[in-house]
């Protein structure tokens, strides 16, 4: 999608190692599924990969973390600078 | 800290919004609690995104004519708060919250209104733990709140009309829609049809969400279900297969591409608050399943507590927002000692029957449990399958207790939201027990994971007053 004037700008953010691009007001969950990135687990772990699932911060498989804590992902809004890490594989079972 | 207030409504959709709004209007102290940053519900939710373009709908209209009128009526929202915890006091009920920031507070009330609506249930099925599946009522909270089409090719799947509602939303936000696939019959759907022409406004909604979706030329599969998800770090294909009446899978399963697949099998009532404020549960499929007994005017068998909305029996938005305002009514008499407003005339609730008959057409059927395979994933916190929760039922755990300590399931942190519903059912069609026998494991405070914050804060776990655990 093109950006018009009252588009507005985006916000810049890291997960797991990546920066992506992400609408102010939206989860991160939300971000990284328009990225493409629908699992929230790490990248080149072995075991089995988790992402976002119920959306409404009930399933926790979304959790992510930041700022040294575990959050939902999908409860989270972006802002600008948001570094999150990904779930290692052990951390689910 | 610790606060206090006549009336605390815990749940700002249509029921609760409704409840403190009538609460308010007569000049109650009252403090609505939602774990959303806005009141709105499920069903009216805010939109978090500002999308410069996207046309308004029916539901965004009636969310902000809500959350107007809240701002307009006296009454306190504590947005972004949670409720893990509810006690009876001296003269009312102490509520332990969770506040933005992770505080943790109490708030105590002469009378608590509890309206937490519904949560979703998707039966586990091979794969559906594959990064790209989603619940379809969450599914419909994603594209409300953040404009966005679950994927660029989804796979829609569910019973009832959030299935329908769901496909048309994908389409609207610019998304592809490969198929959608309902267990329901297109004679279901004519069963209705009495209903449906008594609420003509609604039938008009679903008959254009029929008409967008077949403009698009998106291919509706009656009579079937998904019965496998496919993918690795992301889904890749979706198989559906034509199913019987009671929705077990009967034919071979036709694959279609997809990033994306929404599923759901039905609403559950959330009863975990009222079930730790001391209210017994019974089992009516009809009301949604395992349910607490609540009056037409929401007063429950406590004192000072009282229950609405689809927390009390799924019959959707409009009914909830009608009993919402006569519970809110009768907290207010209760709480001046005045005589309780006449209960509504005895007319027929067209409305009500149209949320039933929606609900009756979600309803899971027993049927389902086939798709739960030996090496299906039941437990997602905990990885655990089938085949290992069936080993423990055959090794004698009759319950849920029972079948919790002997294999973890249900005890990670989604705290079994996602697994306990269709561990039951798995344990009742093992044993041969009827429907309805197993009831869920009783709800143990905190109903949230509390971070270490909350904690340090000067909350201890030891403080917990914990109930004895359930017989096993
Ligand atoms: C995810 C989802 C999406 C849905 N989408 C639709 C739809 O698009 N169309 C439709 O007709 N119906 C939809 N429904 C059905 C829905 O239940 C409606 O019938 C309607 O929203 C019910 O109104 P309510 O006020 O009873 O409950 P809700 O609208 O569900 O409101 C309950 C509120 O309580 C809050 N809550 C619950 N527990 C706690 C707690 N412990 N602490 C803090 N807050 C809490 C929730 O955040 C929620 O906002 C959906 C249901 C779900 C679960
Ligand atoms: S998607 Fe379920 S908690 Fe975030």
């Amino acid at each position: 999608m093109s950006r018009t004037a009252d588009t507005p700008a985006p916000v810049r953010i890291t997960f797991d190692g990546r920066d992506y691009d992400a609408r102010p007001g939206e989860s991160l969950a939300a971000a990284l599924l328009r990225a493409g990135v629908p699992a929230t687990t790490q990248r080149h772990a072995p075991g089995p990969a988790r992402g976002a699932f119920c959306w409404m911060g009930w399933c926790q498989e979304c959790r992510v973390r930041h700022r040294g804590r575990w959050v939902e992902a999908c409860r989270l809004t972006v802002y600008d600078g948001l570094t999150a890490e990904a779930r290692r594989a052990a951390d689910v079972r | 800290m610790s606060a206090e207030t006549d009336i605390a409504v815990l749940g700002a959709g249509p029921a609760g919004g409704a409840a403190a709004l009538a609460a308010a209007a007569g000049g109650a102290r009252v403090v609505l609690i939602d774990e959303q940053a806005h009141p709105g519900g499920q069903v009216w939710r805010k939109k978090d995104v500002d999308l410069p373009g996207l046309a308004e709908t029916p539901e965004t209209c009636a969310g902000a004519r809500l959350r107007g009128d809240l701002e307009a009526s006296g009454a306190t929202f504590l947005g972004g708060t949670r409720l893990w915890h509810i006690e009876r006091v001296e003269g009312g009920w102490r509520l332990h919250l969770l506040t933005r920031g992770d505080r943790a507070e109490t708030l105590t009330a002469r009378a608590a209104i509890l309206a937490p609506g519904a949560r979703e249930f998707v039966q586990p099925f091979a794969g559906w733990t594959t990064p790209g599946v989603y619940g379809l009522a969450g599914a419909t909270a994603l594209m409300k709140s953040q404009g966005c089409p679950p994927g660029r090719r989804s796979v829609v799947a569910g019973g009832g009309p959030l299935a329908l509602f769901a496909a048309a939303e994908i389409l609207r936000l610019g998304g592809e829609v490969a198929a959608v696939a309902t267990p329901n019959g297109r004679g279901d759907w004519l069963r209705c049809a009495p209903i449906l022409a008594a609420n003509p406004a609604l039938a008009r909604r679903g008959a254009e969400l029929i008409a967008r979706i077949r403009r698009a030329g998106v291919p509706i599969l009656w009579r079937h279900v998904v019965t496998r998800a496919e993918g690795d770090r992301a889904l890749i294909r979706v198989h559906a297969a034509p199913c019987g009446a009671e929705w077990a899978p009967t034919g071979a399963a036709r694959a279609f591409d997809a990033d994306a697949l929404c599923v759901g099998h039905g609403l559950i009532p959330n009863v975990d608050v009222a079930v730790l404020a001391g209210l017994p549960r019974v089992y009516d499929a009809d009301r949604g399943g395992w349910v607490v007994e609540a009056g037409p005017d929401g007063r429950t068998a406590l004192e000072g507590l009282f229950l609405c909305g689809d927390g009390a029996a799924l019959r959707g938005a409009e009914t909830a927002a009608r009993a919402g305002a006569g519970t809110g009514q009768a907290a207010l008499a209760d709480l001046r000692g005045t005589p309780a407003p006449p209960p509504a005339p005895r007319r027929p609730d067209l409305r009500a029957r149209f949320g039933r008959a929606m609900t009756a057409l979600a309803r899971p059927r027993p049927g389902l449990l086939r798709l739960t395979r030996p090496n299906t994933v039941v437990c997602r916190c905990e990885s655990l399958t089938r085949a290992t929760l069936d080993a423990a039922i055959d090794a004698g755990a009759a319950g849920l207790d029972a079948l919790k300590s002997a294999t973890r399931c249900g005890m990670g942190p989604c705290g079994g939201r996602y697994c306990l519903t269709a561990a039951a059912r798995l344990i009742e069609d093992r044993t041969g027990a009827a429907e309805g026998t197993v009831p869920p494991p009783v709800p143990r405070p905190p109903l949230f994971p509390l971070p270490v914050a909350a904690v340090a804060a000067g909350f201890d776990y030891d403080d917990l007053p914990i109930p004895a655990p359930a017989p096993l």
